[in-house]
């Protein structure tokens, strides 16, 4: 089991603008370098990346949750 | 006279109207998120209410909230800084309706001037200059092609609803604006859910020159201008007062031109009127009127002895406007630079952190207005602001001089700030010179990435 981290504090969003698909659903699996949300950090968006590959990805943290740096956002198996 | 006011606002600018209150014995109450309980806004306002999560619209931008707080509290005014709610023409009509005091313009004028084609209509109507373009909303592709006799190319697509530098398009030729039209449309309607264009002629050297005007909606005068050419993204990061590059002739004219906008409209309130200046031509065109506030208000204060923020509130207050234009005049020369938490050594990519030790600029032409203390964690949720620093000297030399000499004393620990960019451009001969236009800095980023390391 895996988790995926936040690498900034900000807002974190799971799809790339509102009213579009989220990058990834729960059960999903993930590559290393896949794009799992946006965090927005002083009106600046940044892509999170995976560093870990896993599958039946599931998130801890909900679109427009505000976290800290290193929150965990999700679990992979 | 107000009696106790609400700072619908965070940061630097509801620090700076918090004192302005208090210097006049108004009580203060700042609302917060509550991502800002530690703010150095809360912690000077007599009282604070928090008002809604972190997230900016469901507390800043939160008109019911905002409202209920000055109720709660027995508020008889709302002063809304600047950004967020502060040119929200809804919310100054729901504080009116509210029984309060809006201190700014009435929602009409904001109206007004936040439609770029109807500000532009009223702006061509009082006499001031405007750039060739549309005389209104264009109407499809065809009428558009009529227009492009006028302007020429490159030519400028703008949405009528955006702001801010959003929601414009630049074309320079015809097949690129038979392609760029259409898709321009499309993007307006569904960024700001209005499809309304207009166009305008491409400045290509320009600088930005904008008059800050006072009103009581009777008399208006002019506080002289600010320049602002300096821009990455069409952001302002170091603006000036008072311009270098106009004579004057031309100086009395733009300014004359801003109070005859102001009086036209009836406008109330503090307020800038933006212009293009083009220096080959010796020619200033109107590009827009802010109803509000600006961050780079303290330059005017600081060439004036007026402190606007101040002034707003006693006009708000139903205290007629009592200065008079002969009483304004301008002594020296005032820079501004905005120290954001941003790392320009790397893109200014955004840099939320907590403050350590801090040490702050000061002696005689210094002024530093920011929110920051030692401790303070600044959140990464609203823009990357720290603070603003403001020098005033007898001479644009003497005032960059001073720069350097403030920016050395100037340590925020635990930070990256554009504190080097400033630094790098104080020692640049094109800016010594003030041979500059709006997208000179841009080109000077690329050739110059090397001089912005810590």
């Amino acid at each position: 089991m895996a988790q995926i981290l936040s690498p900034l504090p900000g807002t974190f969003y799971r799809s790339p603008s509102p009213g579009q698909p989220a990058y990834k659903n729960d059960g999903d699996s993930v590559a290393v370098g896949d794009v799992i949300g946006l965090i927005e950090v002083m009106k600046s968006f940044h892509e999170v990346k995976s560093e870990v590959a896993g599958s039946n990805i599931r998130f801890s943290a909900d679109n427009e949750e505000p976290v800290m740096a290193g929150a965990p956002l999700a679990d992979l198996d | 006279m107000l009696k106790k006011l609400l700072v619908a606002n965070r940061g630097e600018i509801a620090v700076r109207v918090i004192r302005a209150a208090k210097d006049l014995g108004i009580k203060t109450v700042a609302v917060h998120s509550a991502a800002d309980a530690t703010s150095l806004h809360v912690l000077l306002a007599d009282e604070a209410v928090n008002i809604g999560p972190p997230a900016a619209k469901k507390s800043y931008l939160n008109i019911d909230a905002i409202i209920e707080a000055a109720k709660s509290t027995g508020c008889d005014s709302i002063h809304p800084g600047y950004g967020f709610l502060a040119e929200n023409a809804t919310f100054s009509d729901a504080v009116t309706a509210a029984g309060l005091v809006f201190v700014g313009p009435s929602g009409d004028a904001i109206r007004l001037m936040g439609d770029k084609v109807s500000a532009r209509s009223a702006a061509a109507a009082a006499g001031v200059p405007v750039v060739p373009g549309s005389t209104g909303r264009v109407e499809g592709i065809e009428a558009a092609r009529h227009i492009l006799i006028d302007t020429g190319f490159p030519v400028m697509i703008k949405a009528a609803a955006g702001g801010g530098g959003r929601g414009i398009r630049i074309a320079n030729n015809l097949a690129e604006f038979e392609q760029a039209f259409p898709q321009a449309e499309a993007e307006a309607l569904a960024a700001f859910g209005d499809g309304g264009l207009y166009m305008e002629k491409v400045i290509g050297k320009a600088r930005h020159i904008e008059v800050q005007v006072l009103a009581d909606g009777k008399h208006a005068i002019h506080c002289y201008e600010r320049e602002c050419s300096l821009q990455r993204r069409r952001q302002k990061v170091w603006e000036e007062a008072p311009s270098r590059a106009l004579s004057e002739e031309l100086r009395e004219e733009l300014c004359g031109s801003a109070v005859a906008l102001a009086k036209a409209v009836g406008y109330s309130g503090a307020g800038t009127v933006e212009y293009l200046y083009d220096d080959e031509a010796n020619r200033f065109y109107f590009i827009e009127m802010n109803t509000r506030i600006q961050v780079e208000h303290p330059v005017t204060e600081a060439i004036t002895g007026i402190d606007l923020v101040s002034e707003m509130l006693r006009i708000a207050g139903g205290e007629p406007l009592r200065i008079r234009q002969k009483d304004v005049s301008v002594r020296g020369h005032a820079i501004e630079v905005r120290i954001n938490a941003e790392d320009p050594s790397k893109d200014f990519a955004p840099f939320p952190g907590t403050v350590g030790d801090l040490r702050l600029p000061g002696g005689p032409g210094v002024r530093f207005d920011s929110m920051l203390y030692p401790g303070y964690q600044v959140p990464p949720f609203y823009d990357s602001l720290l603070a603003k620093l403001i020098v005033h000297g007898e001479t644009r030399e003497a005032a960059i001089t001073r720069l350097v000499r403030a920016l050395g004393e100037l340590k925020i620990d635990g930070m990256k700030t554009t504190k080097p960019l400033f630094l790098a451009l104080a020692a640049d001969p094109s800016v010594q010179a003030g041979d500059v236009h709006t997208r000179w800095l841009e080109g000077w980023l690329n050739d110059n990435a090397a001089k912005l390391a810590d």
